[in-house]
């Protein structure tokens, strides 16, 4: 049986030096500090607010009933996302490997009714006109459903905002403006924040139905762009204002950028509807071959033909020092 | 029979002979290198080590004091700064280790376990670093939990992984991930520390394990 070879063995014949570990250790732990403390004193990091629905809802009045009349037409992300919230969307599949459907809706969202009616309801309780609307529109049949919610989101295209409130062209919207514009005064009072957010609970740091239905709006994803943050702006590596982002992440980052992954026509079967498993898979892939390296001919003797380590090993290749 | 001296069989003297035979003190503190080691590669490891340290340092002051305090005081605006940059660094040098490892090809003569788990230090940091930006509690929090789903959703992993959901990204970020990378840093250098650091590529060029 081979034995391991001991240091002692691996080393034998080679001149040794005195090196004082922790000392280095110790030197790199302070020369480190200094460099972390004074990026901190003079870089400081960034803590942009973040986005309330309130704000949106004050910001961005038109944006928001937008957003909610589309909740209720089912055509916004979420609303037509798959699992793991609903089962309304395929999600993305590469041929038969679909692993977005594997463990089902474990986080279940019902957008219409989670985002828009439940918190009218609510609002109802001390809103004879509000409750009577609701009623209305429980009552239709989703056909005239539907044609109200179209009609509503066309309308809102040419809305004017005056004081927070949204005006439209007269049409047959049905309940929805007074649906909208209590839902509207709801938000902007900050009372759908929290009726999201708590939903019956006391404590609470799952922040899911906001997210989701702030992320299904204009608002929040346009401040985003205005702040270069997202994925086509290879906004991982960014961070708001001139902050690093996760700059590590940028050889993922780069496949959204190019095709097929940005393409919509894309290659054997992937393209940019289902980049992210398409890149999830790649990134799989290329990470395994790194930790492989070791044992992949070509890539581990690269290091061999690239002449870096003559550099790094300027000691032992000069034919002065070497033992 | 001496029952005062554990037997042959005894788990705990087994254990103890391997680590004396495997890593006696003299190589896990050794107060001598071969001379090519006087080279400014080796440096990337130790001030990753180092990093990582000032990483850890104001993580725990940042978690002892709670996810307010750093955005209402300045103190604590001041510490989540030092724990932002000591990320940034700590990913700058591990990445500056890693290249160097792979130019010298590090893996060599029985040491492949050792940069294994080096890439797999690098994936636990990415992670890490992931839910830390998750855990800020602010628009970039905001924007990159609501990008980042879709992508977690799709590989299947959201429906346990929930990026939209604080508690679960911060309780990852402030104990189970630091407590891994911790664990694999330390015994990523505890198999340097066996088998010492790996020899220059020879003329004949030896970069297989």
């Amino acid at each position: 049986m081979k034995t391991m070879q001991t240091q002692e063995e691996y080393y034998s014949g080679v001149r040794m030096l005195r090196y004082d570990l922790l000392k280095e250790l110790v030197l790199a732990v302070a020369g480190v500090g200094i460099v972390v403390l004074g990026l901190s004193a003079f870089l400081s990091s960034p803590d942009v607010a973040p986005v309330t629905i309130a704000t949106w809802a004050q910001n961005d009045p038109v944006d928001f009933e937008t957003t909610a009349t589309n909740e209720l037409a089912g055509s916004t992300t979420s609303a037509a996302y798959g699992n793991p919230y609903n089962t309304n969307g395929p999600g993305q599949s590469w041929g038969p490997l679909a692993p977005q459907k594997w463990f089902g809706t474990r986080i279940p969202i019902d957008s219409a009714n989670e985002f828009v009616i439940q918190p009218l309801q609510r609002a109802a309780s001390s809103n004879t006109a509000l409750s009577a609307q609701l009623d209305v529109w429980q009552k239709a049949s989703s056909d005239q459903q539907g044609k109200w919610t179209a009609a509503y989101s066309a309308a809102l295209a040419t809305a004017t905002v005056k004081d927070g409130q949204v005006t439209v062209a007269d049409g047959d919207y049905g309940p929805l403006p007074v649906m909208m514009s209590n839902l509207l005064g709801l938000a902007q009072a900050g009372g759908l924040d929290g009726l999201l957010q708590v939903n019956g609970r006391f404590y609470q740091t799952d922040y899911t139905p906001s997210l989701v239905f702030m992320g299904d709006g204009g608002y929040l994803p346009g401040l985003a762009h205005q702040a270069n943050l997202t994925g086509s702006q290879w906004g991982m590596m960014n961070e708001t204002g001139s902050y690093p982002g996760q700059t590590w992440l940028w050889l993922y980052t780069m496949w959204y950028q190019v095709p097929p992954f940005n393409s919509s026509t894309g290659f054997l079967g992937i393209n940019s509807g289902n980049a992210d498993l398409g890149i999830i898979i790649l990134m799989t892939l290329l990470t395994a071959a790194l930790a492989l390296v070791p044992f992949i001919p070509i890539l581990r003797d690269i290091p061999r033909w690239i002449p870096i380590h003559r550099l790094i090993w300027r000691a032992y290749y000069s034919p002065k020092v070497r033992p | 029979m001496d029952t005062t001296k554990p037997g042959p069989s005894s788990w705990t003297l087994r254990v103890r002979q391997l680590l004396e035979r495997r890593l006696p003190m003299d190589h896990l503190l050794p107060d001598r290198q071969p001379y090519y080691v006087g080279s400014w590669v080796y440096v990337f490891g130790v001030i990753t080590i180092a990093a990582v340290g000032w990483v850890v340092l104001s993580g725990v002051v940042l978690a002892f004091m709670g996810p307010q305090w750093w955005h209402d005081s300045r103190l604590g605006r001041f510490f989540n700064s030092m724990h932002f940059w000591s990320v940034q660094l700590f990913f700058i040098f591990m990445v500056l280790h890693l290249w160097g490892q792979y130019f010298m090809a590090g893996w060599r003569h029985g040491r492949a376990s050792t940069w294994l788990i080096g890439v797999v230090i690098f994936g636990i940091s990415i992670l890490t670093a992931f839910t830390g930006y998750l855990s800020q509690q602010n628009f970039d929090a905001q924007y990159i939990a609501i990008n980042a789903k879709d992508a977690m959703n799709a590989a299947g992993a959201g429906a346990f992984f929930n990026v939209l959901n604080f508690g679960q990204m911060y309780g990852l970020h402030v104990m189970l991930l630091p407590i891994g990378v911790i664990l694999l840093v330390a015994l990523h250098i505890v198999m340097v520390r066996m088998r010492g650091v790996v020899k220059p590529i020879d003329a004949e060029g030896a970069a297989r394990s």
